[in-house]
């Protein structure tokens, strides 16, 4: 076996993590994008500055500011424990959470792309026909915005994968909760077992290519069509 | 011209202070975080005109950096396998040097550890204990060893949660993310972490000493300021700085490291 049990233990958290993430942020991120792609508000520039800032924040504020948040101290942390969850950090859904918001951007931006590509015109004609807005939203921008759907999946999903620095930080390298692909390499590579770190590190380098040459061969195709 | 004529006589001045300045980077392992700092501060008043730069970080990453070239001149490890190592490879231009033995501690934020012992870590209040991680970090090791060595590890294991570095399982203490730690001693006469709880000190005999070493890395080969911070590690002042932060000297009967209360 190429990989041991330990990594594809990881693996498999990792693919789980991922998966989650996109879900959640499927049906989080598209309001959002839709909000965004349509609104006139003078919300609209301090929403999208939110929404974007995982892309400039380096994930150490990130991981630094939700151990606070979600400790007993803090809101998130009182929150869960109110509901009887206890504490987030250290546990599968403390990633979760702080994936959702570090993923945030890779769902939400290339949907509103694809939203505002579409234009009021076809909207308006569903609207002449008498199609309520949400039927409006599933039968016309839903279709017309497919390759958006799909670009804002595959990276929120290969984003998620990447996520290294956060994990680090709030997850407490935990095997089968918290010690994902990416924290398994840094603890081969710490622990001087660089056999080991290289093959999984080599896994999630094709990895990445594929899913990004899928997307780059695939994406001038959708265009054209 | 009078004013060029004393610039130009200014020159050579300032050429030969800027050749005898020198400058050291020193990689020092996180527990020295504290101690270390001070110690500089010290060397510096003393050898006033050169540079010493300090990173603190992990071990076992200084010593996988320093095999690849890293541009550290002197490598405080918080274990002393890791320069062992180097000077086996031919990576030092030094002799090993212990300079300390580091002690661990169970240290809450919340709760009054000078109270406790390890057999508290059983109790179903604590749900989370963090420390080191033992596969490479040389504090979670001996933290790992106490465990077992108390017969606990079995009933504390589940509740472990792993900082990469000592100082980040120390972080989750603080946080309150998790109730108690079992940390370094260097760590806890930080301020930021003794004003918010006690401390008990884990006994010795529960755990393989925990000697600290240090060495000039090549590169430093020839750097006399690196020299003359070596030497300086022994001195007097030194040594009352390391013994302030909790460390054991090598060669010296340990003596007053006792628990604390908050």
């Amino acid at each position: 076996m190429l990989l041991a049990d330990n990594d594809l233990q990881a693996i498999g958290l990792t693919i789980r993590l991922a998966s989650i993430v996109t879900l959640i942020l499927l049906v989080l991120g598209t309001p959002i994008a839709w909000w965004l792609a349509r609104t006139q508000s003078r919300w609209k520039g301090p929403l999208g500055a939110v929404v974007a800032l995982p892309l400039v924040l380096p994930p150490s504020v990130l991981g630094f500011y939700l151990l606070l948040a979600m400790g007993p101290d803090g809101l998130i942390g009182r929150i869960t424990q109110s509901l009887g969850m206890g504490l987030l950090p250290f546990t599968f859904w403390g990633l979760v959470v702080a994936s959702v918001l570090y993923s945030m951007p890779f769902m939400v931006q290339p949907l509103q792309t694809a939203f505002e590509a579409i234009g009021d015109r076809p909207l308006e004609v569903a609207a002449t026909l008498r199609a309520s807005p949400l039927d409006a939203f599933f039968t016309v921008a839903v279709p017309l915005s497919l390759p958006g759907f799909l670009t804002a999946c595959i990276l929120t999903f290969a984003h998620t994968v990447g996520e290294f620095g956060v994990v680090l930080m709030i997850g407490g390298n935990l095997p089968g909760a918290t010690r994902v692909a990416s924290v398994q390499i840094y603890d081969h590579v710490e622990a001087l077992e660089y056999a080991q770190a290289h093959r999984l590190a080599a896994a999630m380098l094709i990895f990445s290519f594929v899913v990004l040459l899928g997307l780059y061969l695939w994406r001038p195709k959708a265009k054209k069509g | 011209m009078k004013v060029l004529r004393s610039l130009l006589l200014a020159c050579p001045l300032l050429f030969a202070t800027a050749v005898h300045a020198e400058k050291i980077t020193i990689a020092a392992a996180s527990d020295l975080k504290f101690a270390m700092d001070e110690i500089v501060t010290k060397f510096k008043k003393e050898h006033p005109g050169n540079e010493v730069e300090v990173a603190y970080g992990s071990s076992g990453n200084f010593n996988t950096q320093i095999q690849q070239g890293a541009p550290f001149d002197l490598f405080f490890s918080a274990d002393i396998a890791f320069p062992q190592n180097l000077v086996k490879e031919g990576l030092a231009a030094s002799e090993v040097k212990p300079y300390a033995i580091g002690r661990i501690v169970l240290w809450s934020a919340t709760l009054d550890a000078s109270k406790m012992t390890l057999k508290n870590l059983t109790d179903p209040k604590i749900t989370r204990v963090a420390i080191a991680n033992p596969k490479h970090a040389p504090y979670g090791k001996r933290a790992e060893e106490a465990l077992r060595a108390s017969g606990l590890w079995q009933k504390v294991e589940p509740k472990l949660v792993f900082g990469e570095t000592i100082v980040q399982a120390a972080q989750f203490v603080q946080t309150g993310n998790a109730q108690v730690g079992i940390i370094a001693l260097s760590l806890v006469s930080n301020p930021e972490l003794s004003s918010k709880g006690g401390y008990w000190l884990i006994p010795e005999n529960l755990h393989e000493p925990l000697e600290q070493g240090f060495v000039i890395t090549k590169r430093a080969e020839g750097n006399a300021l690196a020299k003359t911070f070596a030497d300086y590690m022994g001195s007097k002042p030194v040594r009352a700085v390391m013994t302030k932060y909790g460390f054991a000297l090598p060669g010296e009967v340990k003596g007053n490291l006792k628990s604390k209360k908050p």
